[in-house]
């Protein structure tokens, strides 16, 4: 029945792939048969979350900066190191960035879709999902050729919320759709979690409010390992890069908030082009990256 | 009785003889003009027969043939008024033959007998140089063009009674001539320097090296933030125009008529900013009478293109050959012609669609948007530019202070040392610059130490170059190096060259 609705024309090989997985059967997972509203079956490329292992969800704003992909890049990646499962939505910005930490460690990932399972969305977005059906799987409630309705989307939400223990949220506007998984997951009983951001900051105001609502505080990914019951390794010290003055002095100007050549040859008072110099000397070493022509991040 | 006058027109911006021909007989009184003419060269006949009248040379009721030779080509513009009147004064006995021999004339003449500018005159007398020709006769306005050409004498004319007292009279002739100016670049005129620029600290710099070496430049920034004033001001700080650029320079003007003035030769690096609606034929040339396009009369200055991802991309594909080769060449069924393109390329555009990516406070666009932005460029045009920097908008505290900004003179100084440098190392060898250098001539030019090789390797590897991004690297490394005297390229010099790379659009928007 729900196979020939509103299908589209597919014409990979994937759609051979595709299986799908009825609420009966012992393979649907565990965490979404004890909640009201899950779908009927679910439509999987590649893997499920494994049911015995811990999952997180991360989840923030599409029109992020980059201190949000840092910081959801960074966490995905120190999770999943310790063997947490990384579950998102694929969207551009937060949800993608945390695909891609997760795929950084070597980690499984999985993206749950407000589209068939055979439709990159966004297609700009095709080489992490290749990846992510490498490392773990897309799934979606959606049938294959189904086309990203907006009206997907908000549903698709309490999935990703179902499927994880916990949910963290990066980066979020007041009136994010990030804050729809959270109330999920406030519905389903999981624990949540927020970057704490900048006061002031627009894409912190979701955060900050889900803060003040009594969500977690998740100041570094330690915190998520403990509220899963996991002993992370303790202080991950990072490797010491020496530096030398010059250097020292301009990496001490760059955080994660991108910050432009201009300025900093007006903070530091040094010559435009011994600025520049010493930047792509930091970049060589990894400790800076050029996001933008001439803006510059820390690398953590 | 037969007459002929030799006189000349333009085609695209090389000018070619043309023989004016008359002839006077009995008959039916009767004007006839043939030759393949355009209108506006046929109606010669109406201006130059009311203007002889009106100068009181009476015309007799005869049968007039002119003819203007070679016939097959197109002959256009309103230059051949002058000539056609003096065949006819030939024709009719009143100029010697002698007096007609061994001179071109051109020109437009009025019903009163007025000689009016016209188009072309530097090359026209540049065309009589070639013939061994001694005189012109020209239009008293483009006298100071064609004096430039020394070795011919230049005569300007205001009315068509100067005609014959110049053809008749030659000791009044040389004392009508023109006398030719010392050649020597327009002090100060462009009215921009780069001490009204405040801060920016960064693009300063890597609009020096640009024009240094002279490397095609790029600026991405945001709206406001200055990109189009650092544009205006970068033919201030290029080196010293010199007469043969300038004769380039000119020639284009010339033969788009856009030379009428006081000065004989452009005196000033051009600047063209074309808009970003222009067409492909625009920038290259062309045309039905086939003209020089922007980029051709931005040569020997700077061609600034300001947005350009929102050019056209049939407008930016065409910019390929001319930037790699210094020359544009147009083909039409009516002939190829060549244009000179040796411009600079100033580039600007905003790093997204809304114009503030980082800044995500005001930037909205997605990444997927940003990216799609970035790729109306075409690879192909972005391999052609060696610096890309960024500007940034200028605080109110920038804007106020009172510092003491460098002057365009100072900076002019270190690039003209460091491009002399340049004209030194590369004599002989087909190009002047550092920008110009072919990658087969990287090894004997700009050969790298140990240190210098293996920071080239480390940076190929991490920062995934593409072999052009490698070769463009060492070339402005080298402009660095030469603008601080440097014999050899060091370290420093590539890690800041490195810093000017060309845009990795796959690591945007990350």
């Amino acid at each position: 029945m729900e196979d020939t609705y509103n299908r589209k024309k597919t014409t990979s090989g994937k759609e051979n792939r595709i299986q799908y997985i009825r609420q009966e059967e012992p393979g649907y997972p565990k965490r979404l048969r004890f909640h009201r509203g899950m779908p009927g079956g679910l439509y999987v490329l590649g893997r499920l979350p494994e049911e015995d292992r811990p999952s997180v969800a991360i989840v923030g704003a599409r029109r992020s900066d980059s201190y949000g992909n840092a910081v959801a890049r960074r966490f995905a990646r120190e999770l999943a190191e310790e063997g947490v499962q990384i579950i998102s939505g694929m969207a551009w910005g937060i949800d993608g960035m945390a695909h891609e930490g997760a795929l950084e460690a070597g980690g499984d990932t999985f993206a749950v879709l407000g589209c068939g399972v055979d439709i990159c969305y966004p297609a700009g977005h095709k080489n992490l999902y290749e990846r992510i059906l490498r490392q773990g799987g897309v799934l979606s409630e959606q049938p294959p050729g189904m086309a990203p309705l907006a009206g997907h989307f908000p549903a698709r939400n309490r999935i990703i919320s179902g499927l994880s223990d916990l949910v963290l949220v990066v980066e979020a506007r007041e009136r994010s759709g990030s804050l729809i998984t959270a109330d999920f997951a406030l519905e389903q009983g999981k624990d949540i979690f927020a970057i704490p951001g900048r006061v002031g900051d627009t894409l912190s105001q979701g955060c900050l409010n889900l803060i003040r609502q009594g969500a977690g505080v998740a100041d570094s990914p330690q915190i998520i390992l403990e509220a899963l019951g996991l002993v992370g390794r303790k202080n991950r010290e990072p490797d010491k890069i020496l530096l030398a003055k010059d250097e020292n002095i301009v990496y001490s100007w760059i955080r994660l908030q991108p910050i432009s050549l201009e300025e900093l040859v007006q903070k530091t008072k040094m010559p435009a082009g011994k600025v520049l110099k010493v930047l792509v000397e930091l970049e060589l070493k990894g400790c800076v990256r050029e996001i933008q022509k001439n803006d510059y991040i820390r690398t953590d | 009785m037969f007459s002929t006058i030799l006189s000349a027109a333009v085609v695209g911006i090389e000018a070619y003889p043309v023989q004016v021909e008359a002839d006077i007989c009995d008959g039916l009184p009767q004007f006839c003009m043939v030759g393949d003419l355009s209108p506006e060269v046929r109606e010669a006949a109406d201006r130059v027969r009311t203007a002889l009248r009106n100068v009181r040379i009476v015309f007799p009721p005869k049968r007039v043939t002119v003819n203007l030779s070679p016939a097959h080509i197109r002959k256009e513009g309103t230059g051949f008024d002058l000539p056609v009147a003096a065949a006819l004064l030939a024709a009719l006995g009143i100029l010697p033959e002698e007096a007609v021999r061994d001179v071109l004339i051109v020109g437009e003449i009025g019903l009163n007998g007025k000689v009016r500018p016209v188009s072309g005159v530097l090359q026209m007398v540049m065309l009589a140089r070639e013939l061994g020709l001694k005189r012109c006769l020209v239009p008293k306005e483009n006298a100071k063009e064609g004096a430039v050409i020394r070795e011919v004498m230049v005569v300007g004319l205001e009315k068509l009674e100067e005609l014959l007292l110049c053809l008749l009279d030659s000791a009044a002739c040389e004392r009508m001539a023109e006398t030719p100016e010392e050649w020597q670049e327009s002090p100060r005129v462009y009215g921009e320097d780069f001490c009204e620029i405040s801060g920016q600290e960064t693009v300063r710099r890597a609009a020096e090296i640009a024009a240094a070496g002279m490397h095609n430049f790029l600026m991405i920034g945001t709206p406001g933030a200055g990109k189009t004033m650092i544009a205006r001001r970068m033919p201030t700080i290029l080196p010293e125009l010199a007469l043969e650029e300038s004769l380039e320079i000119s020639r284009v003007y010339s033969a788009c008529g856009l030379l009428t003035g006081k000065k004989g030769l452009v005196g000033v690096r051009p600047f063209r900013a074309p808009h970003h609606t222009v067409s492909a034929n625009a920038l290259t040339g062309g045309g039905r009478k086939v003209k020089p396009g922007e980029i051709s009369l931005a040569t020997r200055g700077v061609l600034f293109l300001d947005e350009l991802p929102e050019f056209s991309r049939n407008a930016l594909e065409v910019l390929r050959q001319p930037l790699e080769e210094g020359q544009v060449t147009i083909s039409r069924t009516s002939g190829t012609y060549v244009f000179p393109a040796h411009f600079q390329l100033v580039a600007a555009m905003n790093p997204c669609k809304c114009g503030y990516y980082p800044d995500r406070k005001r930037c909205q666009c997605l990444p997927g948007e940003i990216s799609q932005y970035l790729h109306r460029i075409s690879r192909p045009l972005l391999d052609r530019i060696d610096i890309c920097t960024e500007t940034s908008r200028i605080e109110y505290r920038e804007l106020t202070e009172d510092a003491e900004n460098e002057s365009s003179a100072s900076i002019r100084i270190r690039v003209e040392a460091a491009q002399k440098i340049q004209m030194e190392r590369y004599r002989g060898n087909g190009w002047q610059f550092n920008s110009q250098l072919p990658s087969s001539a990287l090894r004997e030019f700009c050969p790298l130490g140990i240190r210098e090789a293996q920071l080239m390797e480390t940076a190929y590897e991490k920062m995934e170059l593409s072999v052009r991004a490698y070769h463009k690297i060492i070339k402005v490394a080298r402009t660095i190096a030469d603008l601080e005297g440097a014999e050899q390229i060091c370290r420093e010099h590539l890690l800041e060259a490195i810093g000017y790379r060309a845009l990795d659009q796959k690591f945007w928007g990350r």
